[in-house]
């Protein structure tokens, strides 16, 4: 049976569990280095990215989690994940991990009044639109040339992007009742080399 | 700064300010501390100690406590001050009832509003109308009655009140394990007893219906009120919280980088004792309590509102 770590150091990481759950996968929750060991994926949740580098310092779970990335594990940071998997943030904190060849531009949309939701397509999900939550979402503001556009809004700013086996979305799909973007990330799996499983 | 109209260029299909950003701002803070700060250079330290969120106050709750008068909201120069030194979410206080205030802190920009029982309030009747505000509310409780009649106004994340700016965890753990009480009650109900329930509570049948399909508190809830050491913020999350409000708690401490930070990683991990242990070491003397015990009826803050 497949087990998806979702990193559990604060923010919203229960809705990722609880969605993973409908899909019948085992999740843990990880908040030190030990909690990694075997799994077949990680969730980075929305949540504060300062909060989160704070406690991965204390804790070391940058380095591994890097380790895990480059060894072909499939990883996906939603929001504040998104911010802690880029390699260069506009206003340079906190230091994120540099695991996605992207810039990222913190709270791009605004304060949490500025927050919405849109419906948008994404070609990798198939015709039905899928019903986005941005809560003081970042945006990519460069994105390098091995990173696959997987969908934008209606001005063009894209808001889904891989690389590899690394996925990041600057909304929220653990926000909504569908299963749909949870499901994409764990297709990656089957795709990704076994470098972690036994 | 762009706000997400602009980036959109108009486009009619995106909404700010529904129900799904409310609630989900408030699980993006889950898991964390939301600390009281009263300048920018505080607001800095809860920053760096890890801090979720700051509450920006111009006074902290046992400052209020011992000044007495009427407590009002701050002055937007303190607020903006507090925004412009972080980029975590900043949050402040309106007087219960008191919509104007609610409306000048949403066009400051706030990202929470706390129509809190610390602030003197302006309605003895009424708390403000939520509903009709882009920016979400946390509000203040006793037991579960009080949290959904607060969620049923508008309010998308909840914090039992405890007994704010005395340090004495006493009244957080009394309203703590009173509203995961009121839950428990009702998961063991049959459909055909919440209707008599409610009746009870004094809240919306379909609130307390929400309650037994979800297991939970239908919103985020967070403790408040007396948390002043990382221990007292981990037994809050161990009886079910999702995330604690310390408010002078930390800068009321003889250490306020060094307890912000011990209550954070105890936040993180409280279910390690072995690292409350280690963070709890060395931590200089917590804030100065005061027993609620020995005070007198009228001097208590969470017996405002309703």
């Amino acid at each position: 049976m497949l087990t998806v770590g979702v990193v559990a150091v604060q923010g919203d990481f229960a809705k990722h569990v609880a969605l993973l759950k409908k899909l019948n996968v085992s999740t843990r929750e990880v908040r030190l280095p030990k909690d990694l060991e075997g799994l077949d994926a990680i969730i980075m949740p929305g949540g504060e990215s300062t909060t989160f580098r704070h406690l991965f310092d204390l804790y070391g779970l940058a380095e591994p989690i890097a380790a895990l990335a480059s060894s072909g594990v499939p990883i996906w940071g939603t929001c504040a994940g998104m911010i802690m998997m880029a390699s260069e943030l506009e206003d340079h904190r906190p230091e994120p991990l540099g695991l996605m060849d992207v810039t990222v531009s913190r709270n791009a949309y605004g304060r949490q009044v500025d927050s919405f939701v849109i419906d948008i397509n994404f070609p990798i999900l198939g015709a039905e639109p899928f019903h986005t939550v941005f809560i003081r979402a970042p945006a990519a503001t460069r994105i390098g040339p091995d990173v696959q556009v997987l969908g934008s809004l209606p001005d063009g700013t894209p808001v889904a992007l891989r690389q590899g086996n690394l996925l990041v979305t600057s909304f929220h799909p653990e926000l909504t009742r569908d299963t749909r973007f949870h499901q994409y990330f764990l297709s990656l799996i089957e795709q990704s080399t076994p470098a972690n499983s036994p | 700064m762009a706000t997400g109209k602009d980036r959109l260029n108009g486009s009619e299909n995106a909404q700010t300010g529904t129900w799904e950003v409310k609630i989900g701002m408030a699980e993006q803070l889950k898991g964390g501390v939301i600390m009281d700060v009263v300048t920018a250079e505080q607001a800095r330290i809860a920053e760096d100690a890890g801090a979720c969120a700051v509450m920006a106050l111009e006074r902290v709750p046992s400052d209020i406590r011992k000044d007495g008068g009427v407590a009002r909201m701050s002055d937007p120069t303190k607020i903006i001050e507090i925004q412009e030194a972080v980029t975590i979410p900043v949050m402040a206080k309106c007087r219960i009832g008191h919509f104007v205030e609610a409306q000048v802190l949403q066009a400051l920009g706030i990202d929470y509003i706390d129509e809190s029982e610390v602030l003197t309030p302006a309605d003895e009747a009424h708390h403000v109308w939520k509903h009709d505000f882009t920016v979400p509310f946390v509000c203040g409780c006793r037991d579960l009655g009080e949290a959904l009649r607060r969620i049923s106004e508008g309010a998308a994340m909840i914090r039992t009140k405890g007994e704010a700016g005395t340090g004495d965890i006493v009244e957080a753990v009394r309203h703590n394990r009173t509203v995961q009480g009121g839950i428990r009650k009702i998961m063991n109900m049959s459909e055909d007893e919440l209707p008599t329930e409610a009746k009870n509570l004094g809240a919306p049948l379909e609130l307390v219906q929400a309650v037994k399909r979800q297991g939970r508190m239908p919103v985020v809830n967070f403790s408040a009120g007396g948390v002043a050491t990382p221990a007292d913020a981990a037994l809050m999350m161990q009886l079910g919280s999702d995330g604690v409000f310390v408010g002078s708690g930390i800068f009321k401490s003889s250490n306020p980088p060094l307890m912000a930070k011990a209550i954070v990683e105890a936040v993180t991990h409280y279910q390690d004792a072995k690292i409350i242990a280690e963070v709890s070491r060395g931590l200089g003397d917590a804030m100065p309590g005061l027993s609620v015990r020995e005070m007198k009826e009228e001097e208590l803050l969470a017996t405002r509102g309703w």
